[in-house]
């Protein structure tokens, strides 16, 4: 079983998502590394000048590096970056919305987890037009993943395993709203919650992660107790989701893990020793409401 | 521009009909479709019968089939598809792109429209959608401007489709797990948002609690109207300051922005609700049929007065103007 790092999903300064990147590169035991702005295209040019340095950075290091496509495309100035992105023919592209699909049919290409494949036949249609990787969305229970995995063994099937979870894009920016702003002139204010800004409900009750125009879960995805339960799923691969946290000794103890080195239940304290606060949570994956923690 | 209007019930059907409806949409009565409300929607026979009434009256009838198929388990949304063209709907509306690829191959004489579960946001992803499985209408996401459903309409080879009025998704409709994080049961697995089975109320003297699940939604003061705890539209707190940060409990009214929806080249206009008795759908028809009519006559249109019929008694145009965002 292999470990992705999936895509920085919140504001970083451009200098810490560059340094981030080359210490992953230099230490990190993943064998994929997806980069790219996969949330705001208003955060792209920011650290557009450091993406070729990083992505060569990560390919000496042995890693594959995928580059992840926006979850939503509306402006018309969104729609042609993309475009150019997947007719970019010495990139290996990771879609997140159909329309990054129509470019890339005929030539392999990884689909994100905000592309709806909620079953075998729908993964098939993607795989019969070149999709070798496919990280399914986060909501899916065990019985649909290992479905679909054995629905299509030519393709890496991967599931989202560690990180506050996506679970919703909008075109409003409640970061923005927030701040008494809108969209257009945001001030780019999300980059002063490089782990998302907490949203609790009136009873302060932990529930929401807001990161501009995406919602997140609040509670960690944490599935290093379910890695067996996976394997057997047919899943290749598990996405780790960048936090505001040390994700290289993320990976190492989710790569022991894997590995038989080391016992899924010490992991599970060490991880919450490496991020120290977070509130763990698997239910999706158990067809549960994905803020439970099932099995712990 | 056609008038789209819905049905969770026979009765709900032939009111819609009777209103003016050109063309009505409804689902089959299981996790089909995106409103699988309990006493909601159409058994095999009520459909056949339902589009037996409204073809006789020179209506059409489009049969949502658009939450996602789970997998292991596609042949009861197979079936919903076999059943909805052998009943003789004029449409299917499916959001998974395996349905359909499915229906495409299975019925390749039969009309699909692209769901709003769907998300295709964008010339390019509803070209996806053309050039695979030939569809011939994609209903937009409530994410677009008008100007935007404008460009996107001239650069599509299909018809559009946009929601007018009635609930509104805050969030990319296809793209929402908000409910399912909360209560285990998703729009695009169950076919429900926020569901009344994980709907509680507490009294604590002066004020009235929502929950969804586990979570609190709302506190309302003694005399303020409380509004339906749907996820989205709840009041929450964060280090920036309180209150509905998603957005307040509204629905969608964008019967002012009629002329600019026609001039984009919209061909159809779609009221949300099949969860709404009969009494809704007949006013809102009503309503929409005679803005339309003094559209196409030049003459001013004006606010439809439907504020009491929804459900927050509050409205906005949302992403239609720009500033929403």
């Amino acid at each position: 079983m292999e470990l992705t790092l999936g895509p920085v999903l919140f504001n970083w300064q451009a200098d810490d998502w560059r340094d981030f990147y080359f210490r992953i590169a230099d230490e990190a035991p993943v064998e994929t590394v997806v980069v790219g702005e996969v949330v705001c295209s208003k955060r792209m040019p920011f650290f557009a000048r450091h993406l070729p340095t990083v992505a060569e950075r990560l390919t000496a290091a042995g890693k594959e590096v995928i580059f992840g496509s926006l979850a939503l495309v509306a402006l018309e100035r969104e729609r042609r970056q993309m475009e150019e992105l997947a007719k970019s023919e010495d990139l290996t592209v990771e879609a997140n919305d159909v329309s990054v699909l129509r470019h890339l049919a005929g030539r392999p290409h990884a689909i994100g987890p905000f592309v709806n494949i909620y079953n075998e036949a729908t993964a098939a249609f993607f795989a019969s037009r070149g999709a070798r990787r496919m990280c399914l969305p986060p909501e899916l229970p065990a019985a649909s993943v290992a479905a679909i995995a054995a629905g299509v063994p030519e393709v890496m099937v991967e599931v989202f395993a560690f990180g506050r979870v996506p679970l919703a894009i909008s075109a409003r920016c409640y970061h923005a709203r927030l701040h008494k702003l809108t969209k257009d002139n945001c001030r780019f204010v999300c980059e002063k919650d490089p782990d998302g800004l907490a949203v609790e409900t009136l009873d302060n009750e932990p529930f929401l992660t807001v990161n501009g125009v995406q919602t997140l879960s609040q509670t960690v995805t944490n599935l290093v107790g379910d890695i067996d339960l996976l394997r057997s799923a047919g899943i290749g691969a598990l996405r780790l989701s960048p936090q505001c946290c040390d994700m290289v000794a993320i990976a190492r103890l989710f790569r022991e893990v894997i590995d038989g080195r080391r016992e899924a239940r010490e992991a599970e304290a060490a991880l919450a020793e490496v991020y120290p606060g977070a509130v763990f949570a698997n239910g999706f994956v158990h067809a549960e409401p994905g803020v439970r923690r099932v099995g712990a | 521009m056609e008038l789209i209007c819905p049905a969770g019930t026979p009765a709900a059907l032939r009111a819609a009909v009777d209103a003016g409806a050109d063309a009505v949409y409804c689902g089959f009565r299981d996790e089909t479709n995106a409103r699988n409300f309990p006493g909601l929607n159409f058994s095999r026979a009520e459909m056949a019968e339902g589009i037996a009434y409204a073809h006789a009256r020179g209506a059409k009838v489009l049969v949502a089939i658009n939450t996602f198929p789970r997998a292991g388990q596609l042949g009861l949304w197979q079936g919903a598809v076999d059943d909805a063209v052998a009943a003789g709907a004029d449409a299917l509306i499916l959001a998974d792109v395996g349905l359909i690829a499915y229906a495409a191959a299975r019925h390749p004489a039969q009309r699909l429209h692209v769901s709003v579960q769907a998300a295709a946001a964008n010339p390019d992803a509803i070209a996806f959608y053309v050039e695979a499985f030939g569809v011939k209408r994609v209903v937009l996401p409530r994410v677009l401007s008008v100007p935007e459903i404008a460009a996107i309409t001239r650069a599509t080879a299909c018809e559009t489709e946009v929601f007018v009025f009635g609930g509104l998704c805050v969030m990319a409709e296809g793209r929402c797990s908000l409910s399912s994080h909360a209560t285990g049961q998703s729009p695009n697995m169950h076919g429900v948002c926020s569901p009344a089975s994980h709907v509680s109320y507490r009294d604590d003297g002066n004020t009235l609690v929502s929950r969804l699940g586990d979570f609190t939604i709302n506190k309302f003061a003694k005399g303020e109207p409380a509004a339906y705890p749907t996820l989205c539209k709840g009041r929450f707190r964060t280090g920036i300051g309180a209150g509905y940060i998603f957005e307040e409990p509204v629905s969608l009214d964008a019967v002012e922005m009629l002329p600019g929806l026609k001039k984009a080249g919209v061909t159809a206009l779609k009221i949300e609700g099949r969860q709404r008795g009969r009494a809704y759908i007949a006013s809102v028809v009503a309503s929409f049929r005679a803005a339309l009519a003094a559209l196409e006559a030049g003459r001013p249109i004006t606010g439809a007065g439907l504020t009491t019929m929804t459900e927050g008694q509050t409205t906005t145009v949302g992403a239609y103007r720009k500033t929403w965002r």
